[in-house]
């Protein structure tokens, strides 16, 4: 951050020499004179340091065998053993699968649909109805996910529940959503759009919003009609937002909604349920298996950085919008 | 869009665009209406979807047990009665979680929102030396986590188990928000506002409380109800680390008793078959009046924030 003093035209090189000498206590003195920024900024980076970076150094009893008295330091070494068992248990396949199948079907569903209803409501003539279309498909974004599994409980009861109703009214035989491992993939994708749908789509009405209205009263005057001025005006207009969260949806892949599966979880559906943060969570906090859990959640985080970094690099190759 | 198949007449010129929409050619107006008519039919189809099972919770939390057990309560509420309510309310248990609710909810959006806007302003001024080192401090953080497990260990080393703090601490503050914030001070509070206050003598303090905060309601508004929401809605931190349950948040009662379908609520007293088939179709009534009385302060509260969560995309668009 050196800063390099222009020579200044016609200025005497007498004034310029005591400031170039003094250029590290110039620095203090900028830095001092900011101090009450940094005591503003303090509180933040105090609760970075403790509550992120700690348990950032903390990663290293993935390595060790943690134990309590000894804490992240002390512990003894024992390499890659917990990852070797976490690979060679029979729960590795399973639970890498069940976490890779609920994040790609969440993503091929729960990531375009908010993009077309965007489109679609951007198309609503009447500002009333767009703005009630709105209100209501986000709504459902402020109910807590706990109401929401409950919701999936009571709705998709085998006794009482409206959609087994609804299955002997036509007929059919009632079916134990809940409790059945084929169930539990479409119901919590179909579940997590229902619920985030609408909020995803703000971002893009907001996008939608800032494209020149003259782009689309040009392309009327040529006659184009509203769906080509969506394929060719709307979408394009839009592409950088929608590079922007595909990369940060893929650098969160491994992570979103892992509150409802556990939620979600009966002894029943544990075969499809069982994603890697549950098991992290069950091997690490019901069962003390600290370091074992903490070496699998850092594979987790390392598999979601590799995504990431490869996923944005991709997008800088194609010349989009990219994180960095 | 090629202007040949245009049958508009080339001799007229064409109107200003700020007369109001140009005539759609035959061929388009029915495309455009087709397009119009799916779109509004999808629309229509995807609010439906949303509302009614929301409409069917409302209707069967005031409806006769039996009559829902028998699949009678479709568009309208059968036999009413209002006991799954009045259940609810006896029980001390929600009281408890709700008052809990009401007190991380309130020492959380204090500490989260305060903690944020400090911060975020000071990373918006490109006048702080070491800016950029600092925010790639907070930024790291968005892409490399140290995990559960080590979050539990801190937690536990620093005594906060059981304790308010392990609620409203470890997630205070978040990044995606921090940066939300430092943009919208970026865009909105001009340069040469705060040379004009330091010639007049102002602090960096005297300039972020008395200028820099007024101007900031919009962003304070939607920090308050980002923060709100969250903690009124969250339960994974409570539930690692709190033991006691005389100091669960609402969340937590409720995902004992709808999810872990907690009976005892209903005040079972064993007996024959009978008696237990009609106690568990009252619990069932008790869930659905519990979902309502548990998000109704929300989706009351919906419409007035709208307004800001819509802005917040705006400035977060921006970005």
């Amino acid at each position: 951050m050196s800063r390099t003093i222009p020579a200044g035209r016609g200025r005497p090189a007498a004034a310029l020499l005591p400031q170039r000498k003094n250029s590290l206590s110039l620095r203090l003195k900028r830095i001092s004179r900011a101090w009450q920024l940094y005591v503003l900024l303090a509180p933040a980076v105090i609760y970075i340091l403790v509550f992120k970076y700690w348990p950032m150094y903390g990663v290293q009893i993935a390595f060790k065998n943690y134990n309590p008295v000894d804490g992240f330091t002390e512990s003894p070494w024992v390499g890659m053993t917990h990852f070797i068992r976490f690979v060679n248990s029979y729960q590795f396949g399973q639970v890498v699968g069940n976490t890779l199948w609920i994040a790609v079907l969440g993503l091929l569903l729960a990531f375009p649909i908010p993009i077309i209803l965007a489109l679609l409501v951007n198309q609503l003539q009447s500002e009333r109805f767009k703005k009630f279309t709105q209100t209501v498909l986000y709504s459902p974004a402020f109910i807590s996910t706990v109401v929401v599994v409950g919701i999936m409980f009571v709705i998709l009861s085998p006794r009482s529940g409206l959609v087994n109703n609804a299955i002997q009214l036509g007929g059919g035989d009632p079916v134990f959503f809940m409790g059945s491992a084929e169930w539990f993939r479409p119901i919590y994708v179909i579940s997590d759009v229902w619920q985030n749908a609408g909020f995803s789509m703000i971002v893009y009405l907001a996008a939608l919003a800032a494209i020149d209205p003259a782009l689309h009263d040009a392309a009327k005057v040529d006659g184009a009609s509203k769906l080509q001025r969506i394929r060719h005006i709307d979408l394009p207009g839009i592409m950088p937002v929608v590079t922007i969260l595909f990369i940060l949806a893929i650098g969160n892949l491994l992570n979103v909604g892992f509150e409802k599966a556990l939620l979600m979880q009966t002894p029943l559906n544990i075969s499809t349920s069982e994603i890697i943060q549950t098991y992290v969570y069950h091997a690490g906090l019901q069962q003390a298996q600290f370091s074992y859990s903490a070496a699998i959640g850092l594979f987790n985080s390392l598999l979601n950085l590799a995504l990431l970094l490869v996923f944005n690099t991709i997008a800088r190759r194609a010349n989009q919008a990219t994180l960095w | 869009m090629s202007l040949t198949t245009n049958p508009r007449p080339t001799g007229i010129p064409t109107p200003p665009v700020t007369q109001g929409r140009p005539k759609p050619t035959l061929r388009d107006k029915y495309g455009d209406r087709a397009f119009t008519i799916g779109a509004t039919a999808v629309l229509l189809l995807s609010i439906l979807a949303v509302v009614y099972p929301l409409y069917f919770i409302v209707i069967a939390s005031i409806s006769d047990p039996n009559a829902v057990y028998e699949g009678k309560v479709w568009l309208l509420p059968s036999g009413i009665t209002t006991e799954g309510y009045e259940r609810i309310f006896a029980d001390s248990r929600i009281w408890n979680g709700l008052g809990n609710t009401v007190i991380y909810t309130v020492l959380g959006t204090a500490i989260s929102v305060s903690t944020i806007l400090c911060g975020a302003y000071a990373l918006s001024r490109k006048d702080m030396p070491g800016r950029k080192i600092l925010m790639l401090l907070f930024v790291i953080t968005m892409f490399f986590d140290g995990g559960l497990i080590t979050k539990y260990l801190v937690v536990r080393d620093l005594g906060m188990l059981d304790t308010v703090w392990a609620v409203v601490l470890p997630g205070a503050v978040g990044v995606w928000n921090l940066i939300i914030a430092r943009s919208f001070f970026e865009h909105t509070i001009p340069n040469e506002l705060r040379e004009a206050a330091q010639m007049d003598g102002a602090t960096d303090f005297t300039f972020f409380f008395k200028m820099v905060l007024p101007l900031s309601k919009p962003l304070i508004m939607l920090m308050i109800m980002v923060h709100v929401v969250a903690q009124w809605n969250s339960f994974f931190d409570a539930l690692i680390f709190l033991n006691d349950d005389s100091k669960y948040p609402l969340q937590l009662v409720l995902r004992n008793i709808l999810i872990q379908s907690d009976v005892s609520s209903t005040g079972t007293t064993g007996g024959d078959i009978e008696s237990y088939a009609a106690a568990q179709r009252i619990a069932e009534l008790t869930k659905y009046a519990m979902i309502v009385v548990s998000s109704l302060p929300l989706m009351i509260a919906l419409p007035f924030m709208q307004k800001h969560f819509t802005k917040g995309a705006m400035i977060g668009a921006v970005k």
